[in-house]
């Protein structure tokens, strides 16, 4: 081992590099890692601890502009505002259902999808799952007018009110939600062996057998992976929000916050931090304790391909 | 009565034919096993009989059925894979009545056949574990259990010992012989080696390309091979095959296969192989293990003769002596004590009793 | 050797209806496409046909009533915002992803470096920024750009440097835009190149080190040449994404001031809904197809190409 007294490293290029040298370059290396994540985690962190110091805050004090980066006088007063106010609770109760909701649509969309698509070979599935990739590439910022224009006419028809009604976005946050999973869940059921389905349909399973009582089970954490991203795209939502509902008791948390806590020109930030803070909970709290399903879904794209 | 015929089975894939039209009976009990090089359709025909892949033509028959449209599940075979296919997420015991609890059998009837299983086996301490905490062997074992408990007409077995290593084969070997021993169920088994062929078999069918190239018991391949792919193929180190002229000699014939040396035909042959005399694609086939040192006392078939060798590669039971004949490398079977050396002259005997002669043109033996 | 004797072969009675293997082949074509018919519907209804729907929507006028043809459009490009729009949504997403992928690749180093059993706790404090829903984040930073009371302003304060507008003036407006996007975004470039980097071969790196490399070349020879369809893939990705971002630029600034920092999605939706004139706005949001498609061209090639080589 290196012994704790490091002098610089000699880096010449083209010299031989002894084994002594190569643990002392190690140990540097090391050393200037801790630095700069350190500081990298503290660019990346700065905004929720500062939404978190805020949030403690009493109205008075932020506007008394003493020192941002400290509480002084520590107050609950904002969570116990925003906990009972019943506008709040209603953007969240929204929030939640929805969000529950659109991840039970979405795996049932998905998984039986991808397990067709991976595993059954039937005509143009192949294309079926590029063009799935390929709609995720078709942003909702453009897709979002012509869908108003189309649920009004709906509308029209059929006299079904979907602007401005909280369960339209059940209809719209699926478009977003269902390409990726099945895209997740198409990697992960391709990496089964093919004996698996062989030995199943010859121990007698029918195609719904086989998908329910094995593919499932042993593709158990590509399916958490793609519940929590359906979960966080749900919630996380705010243009297709934005652009449909409208009313106070319809909306949903994020834009709920930025619409009816920014009350004029008077911003409650303290409140308004709290508010975005507890919004960001729910995302925090799954991630937390699912971290590695979460990152193990992210990058199943990256190496199973 | 379980027994599997297979009449005129063709598998075509697009333009390319994997299986040209076989025909085979295998007999109830019996232990019949598919052999041959990589790509001569023995797995496919395998597959066909299981289910997994359609027929093109010809029919399959179980237990006198016709079988070409009826799904895996009711055609009451079970199969063992290459790579065991186990289900990860199930325990083994879970693993071995997946079949029969889709399948909707009484518990009872479940808990015997999976306890049966494993006695004849030996995995009962396993049941409760996960494939993943197994060995090679034992999940071999397992998915043989798997089988077993589904007590169906076949067992089908797709080269199942070649992801072991070599002493892990040799025991595994043994083991699948003596369950077939308790268990008596047909038996259709597929390998590329034919060392497993030899020593498991009751028949051996030897393909090659798509074709049956022949059907015989290990000891009828062994000695009575038809063509030469099956004399080549059969037994290791491989038979030699050596270029030669037939000619008159006196009231018999003899193998001339060089400048100098002739090995006179037993005359319990003379007969069957005087018509080829004129023949001029005739190739000497003889085994490693009847090319063996000259001894002090000839019997009768022996023909001494003096090689020089190229190589020796002593095997501690014996000693492998390689050297040029007409102008290919023959192999011959020596006792590790009879002083080969290479590049040194070495005195050998051929024993013309147990040799082949093949028409190179036609690739049969006469 | 083959058996003479044939007995007569009967058809099995198989259970149920008859259900050939040709059948059951049959059932499974059915059977899988009723499993991604809700898959294909969806993405038709919801998906296409609303993007085929705005071509049609884009030439119409305003209360939808006429055809008028390309007069949007025309209409669009003599007005000055669009091409100011145009500009700032490219060089939002260039800058931004140019930057994301930077940060994102030194990070991934840095967590690579450290011992296996740290890096958990290290991947898991990066990864916030991606976590929290974006609007909420914004939130946090529109608070820190508060003109009255940033606390970065404060900062600055202490060391006697005037306050930054960031979010008052034009150029510091798109400065703290792209800010807050790289901020979001690098943690995900972040955990791809990581896991891009675990999967070159120690090997590779120890054989270069024989060779006689320093760290530079060793990057440069070995490190980049095996992440390369990573790096493109993530970054191209990114690149369209960003470029149809909306909560950061609406939440932060809403496109001001004086319209310098619009992006298409946020324009499209003053026009469009704010404004009343969906046409209008679909014809904005039409804009970002060319470039998007462009943009699908590149990775659809990149992933076969990259399918073929392993």
């Amino acid at each position: 081992m290196a012994n704790v007294a490091i002098s610089a490293p000699s880096a010449r290029a083209g010299t031989k590099p002894r084994y002594g040298s190569m643990s002392r370059d190690r140990l540097w290396a090391l050393r200037w890692s801790y630095v700069f994540l350190v500081l990298f985690a503290f660019f990346f962190l700065l905004p929720p601890i500062y939404m978190l110091i805020t949030s403690l805050k009493t109205s008075a004090e932020i506007s008394a502009a003493t020192n941002p980066w400290w509480v002084f006088h520590p107050t609950l007063e904002n969570y116990r505002e925003l906990l009972t106010s019943n506008q709040y609770l209603t953007f969240f109760r929204n929030s939640a259902i929805v969000s529950v909701i659109v991840v039970t649509i979405t795996m049932m969309i998905s998984v039986p999808a991808a397990f067709a698509l991976s595993r059954m070979r039937f005509w143009g599935s192949a294309t079926l799952a590029t063009g799935v990739f390929l709609t995720y590439l078709i942003p909702e910022t453009l897709l979002f007018l012509p869908l108003f224009k189309m649920f009004a006419v709906f509308n029209e028809w059929t006299g079904i009110q979907l602007i401005n009604r909280w369960w339209v976005l059940l209809v719209l946050y699926p478009t977003l939600t269902v390409p990726f999973c099945t895209w997740i869940m198409i990697g992960y059921f391709a990496s089964i062996p093919k004996e698996l389905d062989e030995a199943a349909l010859i121990d007698g399973a029918t195609w719904m057998q086989t998908l329910t009582k094995i593919f499932i089970p042993v593709a158990l954490p590509g399916l958490i992976a793609a519940t929590i991203f359906a979960f966080t795209v749900s919630w996380a939502q705010f243009l297709y929000p934005l652009a449909f509902t409208t009313s106070a008791d319809q909306l949903v948390l994020p834009v709920g916050i930025i619409t009816t806590l920014i009350k004029g020109d008077v911003f409650n930030w303290g409140q308004i931090m709290t508010g975005a803070l507890l919004g960001a909970a729910p995302p925090l709290i799954i991630y937390a304790f699912l971290m590695d399903y979460y990152i193990a879904g992210l990058t199943a794209g990256a190496t199973k391909g | 009565m379980a027994e599997v015929r297979l009449r005129k089975i063709v598998k075509r894939y697009d333009e390319v034919e994997a299986v040209r039209g076989i025909d085979l009976d295998i007999a109830d009990h019996e232990f019949v096993v598919l052999v041959g090089p990589s790509g001569c359709g023995k797995s496919t025909t395998l597959r066909m009989i299981a289910g997994l892949e359609d027929i093109t033509d010809g029919d399959i028959m179980i237990a006198g059925d016709v079988v070409n449209d009826v799904p895996p599940k009711d055609r009451d075979i079970a199969m063992v894979f290459q790579n065991y296919a186990l289900y990860p997420h199930m325990t083994v015991e879970q693993n071995m009545s997946f079949g029969l609890r889709l399948k909707r059998y009484p518990k009872t009837e479940i808990r015997k056949r999976v306890d049966e299983a494993a006695r004849i086996l030996d995995i009962k301490d396993l049941l409760n574990r996960k494939p993943k905490q197994l060995s090679g062997g034992q999940r071999q074992r397992v998915a043989m259990g798997r089988a077993i408990v589904r007590n169906p007409k076949v067992f089908l077995f797709d080269e199942p010992l070649s992801n072991l290593d070599a002493k892990l084969r040799v025991q595994m070997r043994t083991e699948i012989k003596k369950v077939h021993q308790q268990v008596r169920t047909t038996t259709i088994y597929v390998t590329h080696d034919q060392v497993e062929a030899m020593t498991l078999a009751d028949r051996v069918v030897v393909m090659n390309n798509g074709n049956i190239e022949q059907v015989g018991t290990p000891h009828q391949l062994y000695h009575s091979p038809q063509t030469r792919f099956v004399a080549g193929f059969i037994g290791s180190p491989a038979m030699n095959f050596i270029p030669c002229q037939m000619e008159e000699a006196g009231a018999g014939l003899s193998v001339r296969v060089a400048e100098g040396l002739s090995f006179p035909v037993p005359a319990a042959r003379t007969d069957r192989y005087r018509r080829h005399a004129r023949n001029g694609n005739l190739l000497l086939g003889l085994r490693p293990e009847h090319i063996t040192e000259a001894g002090q006392h000839i019997q009768p078939g022996e023909i001494p003769f003096e090689a020089r060798l190229e190589v020796t590669e002593p095997m501690g039971m014996e000693t492998l002596v390689y050297f040029p004949l007409n102008g290919t490398q023959v192999c011959g079977r020596v006792n590790p004590n009879a002083g080969a050396k290479d590049g040194a002259p070495l005195r050998l005997a051929a024993d013309l009793n147990n040799m082949h002669l093949i028409d190179e043109a036609t690739g049969r033996v006469i | 050797m083959v058996d003479a004797t044939l007995s007569a072969p009967r058809e099995v009675a198989a259970t149920g209806s008859r259900s050939g293997l040709r059948r059951a082949m049959q059932r499974k074509s059915t059977v899988a496409f009723f499993m991604a018919l809700p898959l294909i519907l969806l993405i038709v209804l919801l998906v296409i046909y609303p993007a085929f729907y705005s071509l049609h929507l884009a030439t119409l006028n305003k209360s939808m009533e006429r055809f008028v043809g390309l007069s949007n459009f025309t209409f669009l490009f003599n007005r000055q915002t669009f091409w100011l729009v145009v500009k700032q949504s490219c060089i939002f997403a260039i800058t931004a992803v140019v930057f994301k992928a930077l940060i994102g690749f030194i990070v991934a180093h840095f967590v690579h470096n450290i011992p296996a059993k740290g890096q958990r706790k290290w991947r898991g404090m990066l990864l916030v920024p991606w976590v929290i829903p974006p609007a909420m984040s914004t939130l946090a930073w529109l608070w820190l750009f508060d003109p009255s009371y940033s606390a970065f302003n404060w900062v600055l304060a202490v060391f006697g440097i005037n306050p930054v507008p960031w979010t008052g003036d034009a150029y510091w407006a798109r400065f703290s835009v792209i800010l807050v996007n790289i901020w979001i975004g690098a943690p995900f470039f972040m955990i791809m190149y990581l896991a891009a980097l675990k999967s070159v071969p120690e090997q590779l790196y120890e054989a270069a080190e024989i060779d006689g490399a320093n760290w530079w070349q060793r990057m440069w020879y070995v490190t980049l040449p095996m992440m390369r369809n990573i790096i493109a893939i993530t970054a191209l990705f990114s690149l369209i994404v960003t470029f149809a971002n909306f909560d950061i630029v609406r939440i932060l600034t809403a496109g001001g001031p004086i319209d310098m920092t619009h992006v298409f999605a946020t324009w499209s939706f003053r026009v469009g809904i704010e404004g009343g004139d969906i046409p209008l706005g679909a014809s904005v949001s039409l804009f970002m197809v060319p470039i998007l498609a462009i943009a699908a061209i590149f990775i659809l090639r990149d992933i076969t190409r990259r399918g073929s080589e392993v």
